[in-house]
């Protein structure tokens, strides 16, 4: 290893304190600096941290965007979630292929471009999309992805590209991002036109247990989708012991078909911020954390900008809004593409530079949470009702929506819609109201919640979307007729065989078998016992998981056998030729052909 | 944190003290949950999930599981004993357990369980994974062939043998136990003294030299299945 390119791991790591904890950090700034994280890079990390190089890898290795192989200068990374997939991205992948002679998971020879797939990029609403390095490319067709290519190979500069900017602040000049919010419906809660915040101001009038009070008096529940009780979490970690606490904001959307929180870090970062700061004085923190994802790395330099706007102003540092003894800053943790990390335990790992395993619980994290201290994870559409609940009060949001379910919900709409966007509706709308809304009434098939949530058959569209009957995180993936549902399925099936972090035995081999397992059906090759089969294994899987991933990862094809049954029924083979229809006997003579490196004489196939 | 602790197991009073897990109470009581994962020594991984149990309903891993006053714990239902059956057949065909010429057969856990759960072979296809063999070490043998992902030598390592010779490496389908050198295990500080050699459940690790040195019919699991030890002292009237 050159001792320059030494010297520039040192002062990275020198840069974060040499505080292994900062290692999502060290990593991201070393690969940015020297292309990707070589054996080399990973021995000069360990020393310069101190720690064993085993560990270095350990989290190097977890994430997707970490690279321990030389890569092109351009890294392709291909959206290939469901929505996408429906909107043409074979066309695209094929384009690409064509045009750079690599497939995907290789490099060109000049060292130009990589090409690899990447899971849900939180751009449903304008598929094809992809992420080129950090920067966003959407409504791809093989024509314009030619002309990227075309003209990054010309001149090799991302930013000349002539590419229309998206709406709202995404032509901010700090975001330039050809990105459209597509907020196609405001609400009263967050997307509501409204006077300068006036809920920080309010809530350090109050005592911070009144504030936490106003919080659970407006009966406010998580938005990332379990819908826990805000405020009862804020109450845990607020008498729980410690010497410090956190106030965490999972901006890890990462939950297929959900792109709301984008929207919200693009044009109400600040009230996310504010709900954030008011989350400290609650539960008595100084320190904030936004973990947005790696594929959001195009609002960082924004976001930090909006951060720089609030300290200047008093809204954050110390004192805050000229309260004494309140001090709370926030900073920004990037993740490096793993959906896990969206699990809150998963999230806490990665910010204290660990591999995003999830952690045991009990203890919870607001008991022991970001460097064992009591914490609280909130969504960043939560923090954004907290500001809005200081602001006009609890009465005031728990007039709106349902009982079970106060306040309003953003809703991600995608697919096979005539208005993909996002739409902000109180809670208690039921299905059918809203694909009249997006121009989807003729949807065979509705995922509501994400591969991890369910599949909803036509029957249950009058259901009300809210925590007790359909519950979702903002995801609402439409299917129209001619759509299969048991590909999708296989499709989210494939996405969780990606994203398991591999901790626990059945989320780590059991969706690999159920993702073999519905194969078989697509295949025609499933037999009448394969329906109970695939019935057990979901059942293990979901039972036997250790965290919210695994424990919901079946869904796909648990909610499918409940919802459409029939689709199953009609692929079984009967078996009346005493033959097992599983077994694929021109398959198997082809692979011991390929392993005797001879044809067989005996059967033409 | 001595207060006692009163629960039951399958119906059977247990008594335990606070800050103690399921697994460990229901140890001491001479009750066997089945686990692979977990070790006596180690800080409890919850990561086979073997141990499920039923507390007041819902499934926890009783490695990590704290007890609690006035638990309701399910052990031996036949819903869980199906389940743990899946997984410990979900564990044989991720790998490749040759249990016929295994070194570790008679002697290995995963083998054992699989005999005491009553499996006689996994109803799931098998993966045939490609998977790597290390003999770099002049004494250590690895065989990620044979691995469970239990993260018994990672725990090990630093817990006991106080060194960092493992962590996991990767994610998913591709995650694999990786050792503190790029060249492979025989370039760290791993020494065969250690207890990571001796803690792994299956043939991951072995011991070069010293291959199948117990007749058969004297191996651990030969005479008597996995657990009687635990349930022995339950037999004595502990």
């Amino acid at each position: 290893m050159k001792q320059e390119d030494k010297t520039l791991i040192q002062d990275i790591c020198a840069r974060f304190n040499r505080d292994r904890t900062r290692m999502m950090d060290v990593l991201i700034e070393a690969q940015r600096a020297l292309g990707y994280l070589s054996s080399d890079v990973i021995d000069a990390i360990a020393e310069a941290l101190a720690i064993a190089r085993v560990e270095v890898e350990s989290a190097a290795s977890f994430y997707a965007f970490f690279s321990q192989k030389p890569r092109g200068k351009f890294v392709i990374r291909l959206c290939n979630d469901i929505i996408d997939k429906l909107k043409g991205v074979d066309r695209v992948a094929s384009a690409l292929r064509e045009q750079l002679g690599i497939d995907f998971g290789q490099t060109t020879d000049d060292d130009l471009f990589s090409l690899e797939w990447t899971s849900c990029i939180g751009m449903c609403d304008q598929a094809p999309a992809a992420l080129i390095n950090d920067k966003i490319v959407t409504r791809l067709s093989s024509d314009s992805i030619r002309e990227i290519v075309r003209s990054l190979k010309e001149h090799g500069d991302f930013s000349k590209l002539k590419l229309a900017l998206g709406s709202g602040n995404n032509s901010h000049p700090l975001v330039r991002s050809v990105v459209d919010n597509n907020l196609l419906q405001r609400g009263a809660v967050i997307f509501a036109p409204s006077e300068p915040s006036q809920a920080l101001g309010k809530a350090l009038a109050m005592s911070p247990t009144e504030v936490i009070r106003s919080i659970k008096t407006s009966r406010l529940r998580g938005r990332g989708g379990a819908g826990f009780p805000t405020g009862m979490k804020w109450e845990f970690a607020r008498n729980a012991t410690g010497d410090a606490r956190y106030v965490l904001c999972n901006a890890d959307e990462g939950e297929p078909g959900t792109f709301k929180d984008r929207v919200i870090l693009t044009e109400a970062a600040d009230l996310m911020f504010e709900g954030m700061t008011i989350a400290g004085y609650a539960i008595g923190s100084e320190q904030g954390i936004l973990y947005l994802r790696g594929e959001y790395a195009y609002l960082r330099a924004f976001l930090e900008d909006v951060l720089a706007q609030r300290r200047s102003k008093g809204l954050l540092g110390d004192n805050v809004g000229g309260k004494a003894g309140f001090n709370f800053d926030i900073r920004i943790q990037l993740g490096a593409g793993a959906y896990i990390c969206g699990e809150e335990t998963a999230l806490i790992s990665s910010c204290e530079g660990l591999r995003g395993d999830p952690k045991t619980r009990p203890p919870f994290p607001a008991q022991k949470g970001y460097l064992d201290m009591p914490s609280i994870v909130n969504n960043v559409e939560t923090f954004c009702c907290v500001t809005r609940i200081l602001d006009k009060g609890a009465g005031w949001f728990a007039a709106i929506g349902t009982t079970g379910s106060a306040g309003t919900k953003l809703f991600s709409v995608s697919g096979d819609c005539e208005r993909p966007g996002v739409y902000e509706l109180a809670f208690g709308v039921t299905l059918a109201e809203l694909l009249k809304i997006v121009g989807a009434e003729d949807a065979i098939a509705v995922q509501v919640g994400g591969a991890s949530g369910r599949m909803v058959n036509p029957s249950e569209y009058g259901k009300k979307l809210c925590f007790d009957e359909l519950a979702t995180g903002g995801s609402i993936m439409v299917f129209g007729p001619g759509r299969d549902v048991i590909k999708v399925a296989r499709a989210f099936m494939e996405f969780f065989c990606e994203e398991s972090c591999g901790y626990c035995t059945p989320c780590r081999v059991g969706n690999r078998l159920l993702k073999q397992g519905l194969e078989r059906f697509i295949r025609g090759m499933a037999e009448p016992s394969d329906i109970e089969y695939l019935e057990q294994l979901g059942k293990t899987v979901k039972t036997m998981s250790r965290c919210g991933l695994g424990q919901t990862s079946a869904n796909p094809v648990l909610s499918t056998l409940q919802s459409f049954r029939s689709e199953y029924e009609r692929r079984v083979v009967k078996n009346t030729s005493g033959l097992q229809p599983s077994f694929d006997i021109v398959k198997a003579l082809r692979d011991s052909e390929t392993i005797v490196k001879r044809k067989s004489v005996h059967v033409g196939h | 944190m001595s207060a006692t602790i009163h629960f039951t197991i399958d119906g059977v009073e247990v008594t335990g003290k606070a800050g103690q897990t399921i697994l460990q109470a229901a140890s001491e009581a001479g009750i066997y949950i089945p686990r692979l994962c977990a070790h006596k020594d180690l800080t409890p991984h919850g990561s086979c999930r073997v141990c499920t149990v039923m507390v007041n309903g819902r499934p926890q891993a009783a490695c990590t599981q704290p007890v609690s006053d006035g638990a309701i714990v399910e052990n031996e239902t036949a819903e869980i004993k199906e389940l743990r059956r899946n997984l410990v057949e979900m564990l044989f065909v991720e790998g490749n357990h040759y249990c016929m010429f295994c070194e570790k057969s008679g002697n290995c856990e995963l083998q054992a369980l699989a005999y005491r759960l009553g499996i006689q072979a996994p109803r799931y296809p098998y993966f045939f994974p490609q998977r790597a063999l290390d003999a770099t070490h002049p004494d250590i043998f690895i065989d990620h062939n044979r691995c469970i992902l239990c993260g018994r030598c990672v725990r090990a390592s630093k817990e006991l043998d106080g060194k960092n010779v493992f962590q996991f490496i990767g994610r998913g389908a591709h995650k694999r136990v990786g050792f503190n050198a790029p060249d492979g295990l025989g370039h760290t500080d791993a020494a065969v003294s250690d207890r990571f050699v001796s803690i792994c459940p299956v043939g991951a690790i072995l011991k070069k030299r010293v291959g199948y040195a117990i007749p058969v019919g004297q191996r651990l699991f030969d005479k008597r299945p996995i657990g009687s030890e635990i349930e022995a002292r339950r037999a004595k009237g502990k």
